[in-house]
This record gives structure tokens, sequence and C-alpha cells, in this order.
């Protein structure tokens, strides 16, 4: 996908500006932080602890990073064995080819997808079309968002969660030239109904994989709809792309992953669909492709293994980061500009595209740790964003005035005296901005402070004036 | 006890009544409170935005002002989780002050936790007679555990009503530096923490963080509420004098 990240701080200007997405934003806020404290709540109530299968969680996920190259290897003779062919791409170029060469060998003229990331990140269905493959998005949201002219997603698990339902109703008339319908299920059944032909005559299912078992050679695939069981059943080929990190090592360790995977992302106990997926159709079974193909993605992860990065490996995908996060639930997803919104979008984005083509994105959050304290697998998100920060002042990347700003006021606090001075001047000239308001309206030093609210403004004396007066 | 008092720089330049409350409630308690006069910033901003370099200065500054002293406690659950929980990391490649920061942080406190969980006033100064609500500032609830201290000390007055806003725990779009470098998204972030307290029709909005009530009250302000207070937690426990 063509990165906008750079637009950071104009994307988020234009979503508070866009009505009918603050609208739907405020609709959506909440929900699955609602869903997932129940969840939590229900299982705690059931004798269960939330915040040891975290920590479990974590740790079968560092367990995984530690050897990352042998769980990969693992998985792919388990996988080889069972007919499968194991395939590597280092980035979005090479998942863009190995599928084309696919579609090739085996003259696929049509292509269903389940939701897929990765193939967001490689720009697979353009790729695809310009090999003359009709790539048809399965899952709903998806499929929303392929008939509004190939428009972004801006949620990991809930695609389209910034349009209103009146939204939708207008793209299927205007798409399907059927009566217009008003309700969810109506609409449901019309897409259900155009997506049936699809299924029905595609030459090949692409998915993604929540989880590669390294044990089983198989991949676990949870979602709420039944199109991705019918895509990796119905068409001869199923390709599955995938990141390279989201292998783990048994049967047991997927059980334990499941549950803490959906209690985050959706609140539900375990999603309408989990598959497990192992090799190819057999000769004594009736469905299942007779060809399946794991196309495991780079595109960046390899390089985190073993850096300050690698804890961001662990992400298992769930939402619950942005679902929490402040700046995302105001802005929505799109502003962030890629693949990945929210906190570990603003992680990702920049690891995955360079620091300098995602600026504002490690800024682009209050540090308020909601993130951190509701990852199910427990990764410091305001941590690792603060370490981006970190490698962007190393590398000079900060503007100017900022850098300047800190450092100053950083030098001025080692010097008591100095401090003194600054800050008794500093809050006389406060004051005389207020001009004898209790506030300012226009603050010409942090003029973003004030152009959505006052400035309070300061008593009048500092605490260490009035305290050494006071004193004597 | 011997307390030495963190006033922070926000207090300092812009609510020093919030440290002058601070100090009555210590006394209240019993504590000989002192007040280090070189001190000045623990650094957050550098150490948020990314300068690990002048944060390790000021981490070194603290911790040399502050060391003798049996406790330290700031009105602030995001200085005393700065100086608290990041100082031994930032500090961790020298292994002296590293040892130093180790010894010190366990001794750093937000105020309202210090008074529940230390000095425990059998009485508190304050008279605050009306409705509340507590906004939970973050780092305070979520990296010092802060929630029960507050409203525990503040249904020690008689006068007060608490009234918990919906969403008392989420964030007000503050952020520090974030809210002079993407205001637009602090405030319109701030816009709903204002709206969710203000549900509660409570006089008072209480808080344990100056950052926070500052941006509470600028938003308040600019939608043109001019009658909700919004006040720091010591000013309300220790009452005006």
């Amino acid at each position: 996908m063509q990165i906008r990240s750079m637009f950071f701080k104009a994307n988020a200007s234009a979503a508070l500006a866009n009505p009918v997405l603050q609208g739907n934003l405020r609709t959506s806020k909440g929900k699955f932080v609602d869903k997932r404290r129940a969840a939590v709540a229900d299982f705690e109530a059931e004798g269960g602890d939330f915040e040891a299968m975290r920590a479990a969680a974590a740790e079968v996920r560092n367990l995984v990073l530690k050897d990352l190259d042998l769980w990969l290897e693992k998985f792919e003779s388990a996988a080889t064995a069972r007919g499968a062919t194991v395939l590597w791409a280092k980035d979005g170029e090479e998942i863009c080819r190995h599928v084309v060469d696919i579609a090739r060998r085996h003259s696929v003229r049509k292509a269903v997808k389940s939701k897929s990331m990765l193939s967001e990140e490689a720009g697979l269905n353009q790729a695809l079309e310009a090999s003359n493959v009709q790539p048809v998005e399965t899952d709903l949201g998806e499929y929303i968002l392929q008939i509004n002219d190939n428009e972004p997603p801006s949620h990991i698990i809930a695609p389209v969660i910034h349009k209103s339902l009146d939204e939708v109703a207008d793209l299927f008339e205007k798409t399907h030239r059927k009566p217009r319908k008003t309700e969810i299920p109506e609409l449901t059944r019309e897409a259900r109904e155009a997506l049936r032909a699809h299924f029905l005559d595609a030459d090949m299912g692409i998915s993604g994989g929540n989880f590669l078992v390294a044990e089983t050679g198989s991949v676990a695939l949870v979602t709420n709809e039944g199109n991705g069981r019918m895509v990796t059943t119905l068409p001869r080929v199923h390709v599955v792309v995938t990141g390279i990190e989201k292998v783990i090592p048994t049967l047991e360790d997927l059980s334990l992953l499941l549950r803490v995977l959906i209690r985050s992302a959706t609140g539900q106990h375990i999603s309408n669909y989990v598959s497990l997926l192992t090799g190819v159709k057999r000769p004594d079974e009736h469905d299942g492709p007779e060809h399946l193909y794991y196309i495991l993605v780079d595109n960046g992860r390899a390089d985190l293994v073993g850096s300050q990065f690698q804890d961001m490996l662990r992400c298992i995908r769930c939402g619950a980061c942005m679902n929490h996060c402040p700046v995302y639930q105001t802005i929505g997803g799109h502003a962030y500009g890629w693949v990945y919104p929210g906190p570990m979008g603003s992680v990702l984005t920049p690891l995955y595209n360079g620091l300098d083509k995602a600026i504002d994105l490690p800024h682009a959050a209050t540090l308020c740790n909601q993130c951190g304290v509701v990852c199910p697998v427990k990764i410091p998100l305001p941590e690792l964003l603060r370490k981006l920060r970190e490698q962007q002042v190393e590398k000079n990347l900060r503007p100017w005035l900022e850098r300047v700003a800190i450092k100053g006021w950083a030098w001025v606090a080692g010097k008591p005296k100095l401090y003194a001075l600054g800050t008794w001047f500093g809050v006389r000239y406060l004051n005389w901005l207020a001009g004898g308001k209790n506030r300012i309206g226009v603050l010409g030093a942090a003029p973003e402070w004030t152009l959505g609210r006052d400035f309070p403004a300061p008593e009048g004396k500092t605490f260490r004036e009035l305290y050494s007066t006071r004193r004597r | 006890m011997r307390v030495a008092l963190f006033v922070t720089c926000l207090v300092d330049m812009m609510r020093p009544r919030i440290g002058f409350a601070a100090i009555r409630l210590l006394e209240a308690a019993g504590c000989e409170v002192v007040v280090p006069e070189t001190q000045t910033c623990c650094g957050q901003p550098a150490f948020n935005s990314g300068d690990r370099a002048s944060a390790a200065k000021l981490a070194k500054k603290v911790i040399a002002e502050f060391e003798a002293h049996e406790y330290i406690v700031a009105p602030s659950g995001s200085c005393a989780d700065q100086i608290r929980n990041e100082y031994p990391g930032l500090l961790a490649d020298e292994p002296e002050w590293h040892r130093r920061a180790l010894a010190f942080c366990p001794r750093v406190f937000e105020l309202t936790d210090f008074l529940t969980r230390v000095a425990q006033p059998a009485e508190l100064p304050g008279g605050f007679r009306g409705s509340i609500t507590y906004h939970d500032s973050c780092a305070g609830l979520r990296s010092l555990g802060i929630k029960e201290q507050p409203r525990a000390l503040l249904a020690q007055l008689p006068g007060v009503e608490l009234r918990e806003m919906p969403g008392a725990e989420e964030c007000c779009g503050f952020g520090g530096t974030f809210s002079v470098k993407f205001g637009e998204i602090s405030a319109a972030i701030a816009e709903k923490k204002c709206a969710n307290a203000c549900t509660t029709n409570a006089d008072a909005i209480v808080g344990g963080d100056l950052g926070c009530l500052l941006n509470i009250e600028g938003k308040l302000r600019r939608m043109g509420d001019e009658k909700t207070r919004v006040l720091h937690v010591a000013e309300v426990l220790a009452g005006d004098r």
C-alpha cells in the first residue's frame, strides 16, 4: 500500500472536520471496549485469571521469537509433509510475484479472498488485476471497501468501522442496482447473494493466517462470517499469505492464544468460526484445496528480531490497542496513512517503512498506556513509541524548533538560578497575555494549544517566590 | 517523619497554591516537610520527547537533591511515576547512578498515595462543600495504581459528594508535549472528557495532575462553561487558606 503517514497531521485535521466520520466514530467508540471488558469479567467470574493468561500468552510468543528460524523450519517441514508448498517473500513485491506465478501455473482467472492485512501491505489486489486475475474480497467489510473504489481499511479487524449503515446502503444500491435496503440483515443477504457466485467459480482462495502451528503444519483462521471457510475449502488452489512471526509451537499454545485473542478483539468467548487447516485435500476427503501454498512474509519483520523492538513481533492482531486508544477513537484509522492504525500501527509503520516516512506517528499518542494494559500479549506499546522517538532524535529527524525547545528547557532546568529567573519572567509574560483575565485565548509560544481550548492563566507568582517570602 | 516535597514545575509556575496545599496536608499528617530549593523539573518532557541524555541529566539532579530524605512526595502521578518507575531504566548504563536510583525511587510517592498508605492523617484540613467528579490521570492510575486513594481521602470530607463520570479512567488528551504538537486532536479528546464530566453536573472536576487539569479547564472555558470548578485534589483536601 502507498504510504501516506507523512501527512498524518493533515489527515487527522480532515478527519476531525468530517462530520459524518465523527458521527460514525462516536457511534462505534466504546463498543469493542465494553465487549472486551464484559468478556474479561465473565472469564474471571468463571474462576479464570485473565492477567495470568496474558502473561502466559506473552511467554509463548517470546519463546517463538527467541528461535524464530527453528520454529519456521519446523513448520515448513510439517506443512510440506502434508502436501503444502512453503514459499518465502522478503517484501510486498515478492508476495505479489509469488501469487501471480501460482495463479499462472494453475490457470486462475478469479481469486476469492478472506481478510489478509499482508495483502494490504503488498497491494496484492492491484497486482492480480494487472495480471488479469480478478480478486474478490469476501469479508463483508473488505467487500464494501472493494466496491467503494478499493478504499483502504481503517481497522485491522473491523475494516469499515468508519462507515455508517446509510453509507453502506447507498453504496449497495449504486453497485448492486437493487432497491435500497436499510436493515443490516437485508444488506448482508444482498452481499451474500453477490458473493456466492464468486465463491463457486473462483479458481483460487487467498487467506491470511492468524497462527501457523509448527507441530502440525496447520494454519488457524479466526473469523465471524464463514467466508474464510468458503475461501479455504471451495477453490482448487488455496494460498495463505501471512507474516513469519505468526508461527507458534503447538496446538496447546493455539488454544491459549485463541482465548486471549478473541476476548481482546471482539469480546466473544470464541469467534463464530475457528478453522484449523492442515494440508491438501486427501483422496478420502470431499472438500479442501488440491494445491496449498504458504507465502511467509518478512517485509521488515526479521530486522526486528533481536532489536529493541522485538516485543512488537508478539502482536497477534486483535485490535484492542486501537479500540482503546483516545487518539484512534477521535480520528479513526485512515489518518495513520498505512495498513495498521492506532498504537500498534504507530510502532509498525515507521519500522516497516522507515522512520522518516512516518515522522509523526510515534508522537501521535498521549502515552496514556491504555493500549499497554489491554494488549493480550503485553506489548509495552508506549515504551516502544518512546524508543522510536529516541531514534528520531538520534537521527536528527525532529523539527529543529522542537529540539531546541526540549534541549533548552532541560538545560535551563539543570541550572536552578536560571530556571528561577526564567520562570519568574515566564509567569509574568503569561499574565500579561491574559490581560487580567483568568485565561489566555491565543498563546503565541504554543499556538496549537489554543486552537481548540483556552490556556488557564498562572496564579501570579511562582511557588519558589512565594515559598521564600512566606518562610522569611 | 521527614518528607521532601517535589513541587513539580507546573505547580511551581501555574498553581503554587497546590504546593502549599500539599505542605498543609503533609503537616496535618504529622510530617516535617522540607522543600529543597534547587529543585526544578523531573525531566519527563525530555524523556517523552526522545531526548534521553537530557532526561538522564535531570534524573541525576533530582536524585542528588532528594536522596537524603526519608520520603519524597509529589502532587502529581505523572512526575512521581517518571521518577519512581523510569529513573532506574534511564540510568541503567551507569552502575553507580543506577544503584542510587534503585535506593531512591521506592521512596518516591504521589501525594494521595502517600497520605493513604504511609502518612495516614487522622483529620484533613479541607472543608469543601459540594459535588465532585474525579478524573483519573493516566500515569497515576495505570503506572502507580492510584484509583481508590484520592476517593478515600475525599470521602473523609463530610461536605463532599462524589459522583463518578462515565469514562473516568479515559485519557483527557493532555499527554504533555502531545497537547502542543497535536493541539486539534488533543482538544477534541478533551472535549469528550469534559462532556463526560459534565453529565454528572458536579460542582467541581477534581484530579491529581495539574497538566490534565489545565487541559480540562481550558477546554471547559472555551466551551463556555464558566461555573464548573477545576481543582487539584490537594486543594480540596487541604481547603483554602
